[in-house]
């Protein structure tokens, strides 16, 4: 197991010390998780012994093949599902007292937009939910329309929108009410590979710049070494953790560093993981 | 230049036919004149016998041209011609002052407002009832099974049941037939609406639920917006329903005023023509009702970023 960074605090936060101020507060704390479905062919071992520490301001992964349990993990840390045993803190809460705190923001496959709001309404769906005053709404629309690049967009319907432009406007609502957390599952898994290039870059530097926690499930091995601090390599049947990777790239590093030597000796070992835990028996 | 000149008149005779209007209603117009045409030759059929025995009780000499004639102006055909129909439409609309009880006009605002009456209390009952099945499973079980079973039972049978029992608890006029024609649109309302609530994706109502939202956020900014096109095309079948109903309720009542009051009276006296203007009226009525659902259609769609 991959020891945990000292999370750099340059923007202490603004609040009365608390059990929240230790040095390297965990966002996620998960104990010999596991999680059970029973379905029509029986028993199947989503989760099995699942432990995993997740610091603030850590870009994590979670990679593997279909099965592997990495999008029930999230899942399981957002609370769209509870395990069948074992012990989950998020943000030093349950799983749903963090999920009813709005600990989180979700960025699903599929951008989930509502059809017949405007872009601009589409943001402030959450806040509306939230209860933000109609001053506080526009506000953040604007501000997190621009951090997505998406300034000029307000009035337009989700079709009107190119798919990777929606899934920014996704990742904008997910982000506007500023939860500390933001939890992606392969977001950028329907988009073609340029579009997926670029919104990795823009990813990234959003993830610098707001210093939210991510966590990250995807398919592809370079999407998972570049944008990560921590890799999470996760094998099925049971569903567990085959291996967990840290990575330090430079924080303002480009597309360019996945020919760099070290960019392939990661990716290699994420390969290598991946293939340990997959068995070819299908 | 010659040939451009002589090519003129040409494309000129062509672009008639080709003209966008024609392109588009000539095909509408052929079939409705095709229907006419048939509808004629139908009413020289059936009345046909009718026509030429009344020439035989009267032992009048009658040639073949004198029955097709005897056909088109019957006073109680059994088949009325179209222009018969047509005649008597517009003498009954514009024949009289609209609120003359012999006013066609008259008669159709009298079931027009049972109508819409019934059409508000229906929609109201059938959203009503599809929230609280939605929002509860055992509501669920409980109440479709009855809805389904109320409309089973033939509203004519209902119509004289419900006249009588709301006529013995004072109701009379108006709010009967809004009742019957109530208790036939629910059901379409209800039906769709339940399909309309229960469309949202999986995916959207979990986003709400990562938002915490609470069950009367995710009905009033998920649920109810998704059921709105449900809605619409449930509203349109219920308005022609909710007709049916009024004129219905306008039967066993023996109603002085209304379309179902022309109806019945029309069938009373053998009155076939004064019978199916009133039907043209309900005909009317309904597609005029219809237009104007279909209109808040367009405007609320717009509203909510149709393409």
């Amino acid at each position: 197991m991959a020891s945990l960074k000292p999370s750099i605090s340059l923007v202490e936060p603004a609040q009365t010390p608390s059990i929240d101020a230790l040095p390297k507060r965990l966002v996620v704390d998960a104990q010999n998780v596991s999680l059970t479905f029973d379905t029509a062919d029986g028993k199947v071992e989503a989760l099995s012994n699942v432990s995993l520490q997740v610091a603030e301001r850590e870009f994590v992964s979670f990679i593997g093949p279909s099965g592997c349990g990495k999008t029930t993990m999230l899942r399981v840390i957002a609370d769209l599902q509870q395990p069948t045993s074992g012990t989950l803190l998020v943000n030093g809460m349950s799983a749903e007292q963090a999920r009813l705190a709005r600990s989180y923001g979700y960025v699903f496959q599929a951008p989930a937009l509502f059809p017949w709001r405007s872009i601009e309404k589409n943001l402030k769906l959450p806040l509306e939910i939230m209860g933000y005053s109609e001053h506080e709404q526009r506000q953040r629309v604007q501000q997190y329309l621009a951090l997505v690049n998406l300034t000029g967009f307000e009035r337009k319907f989700p079709w009107q929108l190119s798919g990777g432009m929606q899934q920014r406007v996704s990742i904008a609502r997910a982000l506007s009410f500023d939860p500390d957390m933001l939890l992606m599952d392969e977001p950028f898994g329907a988009l073609d590979e340029i579009v997926r290039d670029h919104l990795n870059e823009q990813l990234l530097q959003l993830w610098r710049t707001t210093g939210k926690t991510v966590l990250f499930v995807t398919h592809s091995i370079p999407e998972a070494v570049f944008l990560s601090t921590k890799i999470v390599v996760m094998s099925p049947r049971p569903g567990r953790i085959i291996d967990i990777i840290d990575c330090d790239f430079p924080a303002d590093r480009s597309l360019e560093i996945r020919e760099t030597p070290e960019f392939l000796k990661i990716a290699q070992r994420v390969r290598t993981g991946l293939r340990a835990g997959h068995s070819y028996d299908e | 230049m010659t040939s451009s000149s002589l090519a003129l008149p040409a494309p000129r005779s062509r672009s008639l036919a080709r003209h966008p209007l024609v392109e588009r209603y000539a095909p509408i117009v052929m079939t409705v004149l095709a229907l006419v045409a048939i509808w004629y030759v139908a009413a020289v059929a059936m009345n046909w016998s009718l026509v030429r025995d009344g020439f035989e009780r009267e032992e009048t000499p009658y040639a073949v041209s004198d029955i097709v004639a005897g056909t088109m102006e019957a006073e109680r055909p059994l088949l009325p011609a179209p222009h018969q129909i047509a005649l008597n439409f517009f003498d009954t609309v514009f024949g009289y002052p609209p609120l003359a009880p012999r006013s066609l006009v008259y008669h159709s605002l009298v079931t027009l407002s049972a109508t819409l009456l019934g059409f508000l209390l229906g929609t109201f009952l059938g959203v009503v009832l599809a929230l609280m099945i939605v929002h509860s499973r055992v509501l669920a079980r409980s109440l479709l099974p009855w809805i389904i079973c109320s409309q089973m039972v033939p509203i004519l049978a209902l119509a004289p049941i419900f006249i009588v029992v709301l006529g013995a608890l004072g109701l009379q006029g108006l709010l009967p037939k809004s009742i019957i024609s109530a208790y036939l649109c629910f059901f379409p309302i209800a039906i769709g609406m339940v399909t309309g609530l229960t469309s949202p994706d999986p995916l959207q109502i979990e986003l709400m639920r990562t938002w915490s939202a609470t069950p009367r956020q995710i009905l009033w900014k998920l649920r109810w917006p998704a059921a709105v096109p449900f809605l619409f095309a449930s509203l349109k079948v219920a308005i022609t329903i909710s007709l049916i109903g009024a004129i219905v309720a306008e039967l066993p009542t023996g109603a002085e005023a209304g379309i179902g009051a022309r109806l019945l009276a029309g069938s009373y006296y053998g009155q076939t023509v004064q019978l199916w203007s009133a039907l043209v009226a309900s005909a009317v009525l309904s597609w005029g009702l219809i237009s104007i659902i279909a209109l808040i259609e367009r405007a609320v769609n717009r509203s909510m970023g149709a393409r």
